[in-house]
């Protein structure tokens, strides 16, 4: 790709906001590569600038299906030990979590 | 012939007729998963203990003649779909320790059939990729040249089955991720239609392109996996409420009145390797030769696919990939007193590069101001995208395509450019927009010996039709039947 000809399509400051953003933390190296990698792959899909998509309505699901709708009855459930039994940190039935406010 | 060698069809047969016990069987594939894989690297978790009481319980179950096709048969399983108290880790430190609590449908359905689970494959981490190489744990070599990549995603499962390390296997594919490495590793390998199978208990990726399918030795074998793991699924609100047929009847001999499309704009793609072109156009001439009719078509928005997908799929990463913060499963980094910083530090060292790209490549597209130009614009591509196929099926009745521009690129090759892997997958990722079936089989070799797999597209919910014409397109061939010099 002749990234260098053209404008830059995503600074390191924009690649270091989205990622705070994703709450992924990133070295400098790490963003200058993203940067420059994330560019060649925004100007690729900037060729669909050129469709015409007047006409087209957008689609989010490729098969048509009504709502799934449901009784809402109650069923037997997982465990709650068994549902905990992944957490990182758990007690009295409970995830730990770092305090959230101060 | 060795018991590890069989297809499901053969097993199973010798399975019911007491010719062979399960137990023998999965022996024999165990023994062999022993010698072999530290070349091949399939395999991430092997489950020999539960294999072996699942032969057991398998083989009391056709000794009371009670045995269904996969009843008895030793399956890989891609590390992405959950399975009840066996690791389960996406290929990702993030998930290093995941044990699922619950199983996916689709093993609830194998396990009802009494299928042996014989170990977990390896992927490209959360299945992004088309090498196995984003794996946090090992890449997986092809059995064809342990110098190249198998494909990716699920480049261990294909491996798996081209090396006989299974009998039959389970890949999952949401731009390519079953039918390339299947094309790479000289294996069958479908997708079936968006919704065909259950995604319950499949880890998300991106939600309205994932699909479940079989890799497997022949098209006989992938019809029957297909059989055991398609249907409607209450737990799984895309999953499609329609009967399901018997696919192995499907595979009658004689294509005549099938018209087969070939869209012009796959052949005039450039970058596309010579042998894969020739290989290809000799197998539209051998299904025609069989009674079916060519179609020219025309799919004009097929160049937009691979910018579409890669909005598309990163958009929906980025948003079921918010899950992974150290709350509820998974990895969590230590040491950190703010909720934040936790968050961050968790996922800064839980993800790998590639996972990484793909959320930035989303979030970014999703984000304040960018939105209606990326995710807004790819959405409405994606609408001509599934116009094109509309239009085409309705003058022939299957696609044929190739899967892959070339065969097996070499290990390291394209790990540093990921567009260029991106566009490994220009053959594949609009059959995903689309949600429509695909097939990849066996179609021949490249000069230096590596496989090359020819693509059968069907329309929503035909799976039928493009399994007829592949099974006669293996009948009519030898492709399948060779073996790689493991």
């Amino acid at each position: 790709m002749k990234q260098n000809q053209t404008q830059v399509k995503i600074s390191k400051e924009e690649v270091k906001h989205v990622a705070e953003l994703a709450r992924l933390d990133m070295d400098d190296s790490s963003i200058e590569i993203f940067s420059k990698q994330i560019g060649n792959i925004l100007q690729y899909i900037d060729t669909l600038k050129g469709v015409n998509t007047e006409k087209a309505a957008p689609t989010s699901h490729a098969v048509f299906l009504p709502n799934a709708f449901r009784e809402d009855e109650v069923k037997d459930h997982m465990d709650r030990n068994l549902a905990l039994s992944n957490a990182p940190e758990k007690e009295n039935g409970n995830f730990i979590v770092p305090k959230v406010i101060g | 012939m060795q018991l590890y060698e069989l297809t499901i069809h053969e097993a199973g047969r010798l399975l019911k007729n007491r010719e062979i016990t399960s137990e023998q069987l999965t022996t024999a594939v165990l023994e062999r998963i022993e010698q072999i894989d530290d070349k091949i690297g399939a395999y991430l978790t092997v489950c020999a203990d539960l294999a072996m009481e699942q032969a057991k319980a398998a083989d009391l179950v056709i000794a009371k003649g009670d045995g269904s096709p996969l009843t008895g048969i030793p399956m890989a399983i891609k590390d992405l779909i959950c399975t009840k108290g066996i690791r389960t880790t996406c290929a990702s430190a993030m998930l290093d320790q995941f044990v699922p609590p619950f199983d996916a449908t689709i093993m609830e359905k194998l396990n009802r059939q009494h299928a042996v689970m014989i170990g977990k494959t390896n992927m490209d981490e959360f299945a992004m990729g088309s090498s196995t190489e984003h794996s946090a744990f090992k890449p997986t070599r092809n059995p064809w040249d342990p110098e190249r990549i198998p494909g990716g995603s699920s480049g261990g499962s294909a491996a798996a089955t081209a090396a006989d390390m299974c009998i039959g296997a389970i890949g999952s594919d949401t731009g390519g991720s079953i039918r390339q490495p299947a094309s790479h590793c000289s294996v069958t390998g479908l997708k079936p239609t968006y919704g065909r199978v259950s995604r319950f208990g499949l880890v998300a990726f991106a939600s309205s392109l994932d699909q479940i399918g079989p890799i497997a030795k022949d098209v006989t074998d992938t019809a029957i996996i297909l059989n055991a793991i398609a249907g409607y699924d209450p737990k799984d609100s895309t999953s499609l409420p329609e009967p399901v047929p018997d696919y192995t009847s499907a595979l009658e001999k004689g294509l005549k009145g099938v018209r087969v499309g070939i869209p012009r704009e796959y052949f005039e793609t450039e970058g596309v390797d010579s042998s894969v072109l020739e290989s290809v156009e000799k197998a539209i001439s051998t299904i025609c030769d069989t009674g079916a009719e060519r179609v020219e078509i025309s799919l004009p928005q097929s160049k937009y696919g691979v910018a579409a997908y890669y909005v598309i799929a990163p958009c929906e990463a980025s948003s079921n990939l918010a899950r992974y913060d150290g709350v509820k499963y998974g990895f969590r980094a230590s040491g950190k007193t703010d909720m934040i910083d936790m968050y961050r530090a968790t996922r800064s060292k839980g993800f790998g590069a590639e996972v990484k790209r793909r959320i930035i490549i989303g979030t970014y597209c999703l984000s304040s101001g960018y939105y209606d130009a990326y995710y807004g614009k790819a959405s409405q591509v994606r609408t001509l995208i599934m116009e094109d196929y509309k239009n085409a099926f309705e003058s022939c009745d299957i696609i044929l395509a190739p899967v892959a521009p070339t065969p097996a690129f070499k290990i390291g090759e394209k790990v540093d450019d990921p567009l260029t892997m991106y566009l490994s997958d220009i053959f594949t990722l609009s059959v995903n927009l689309a949600g429509i079936p695909g097939i990849s089989v066996p179609c021949g070799f490249s000069p230096e010996g590596l496989p090359i797999g020819l693509q059968i597209l069907g329309n929503h919910l035909c799976e039928e039709k493009i399994l007829k014409v592949a099974y006669n397109f293996e009948q009519a061939t030898e492709f399948h039947n060779k073996k790689p010099a493991v």
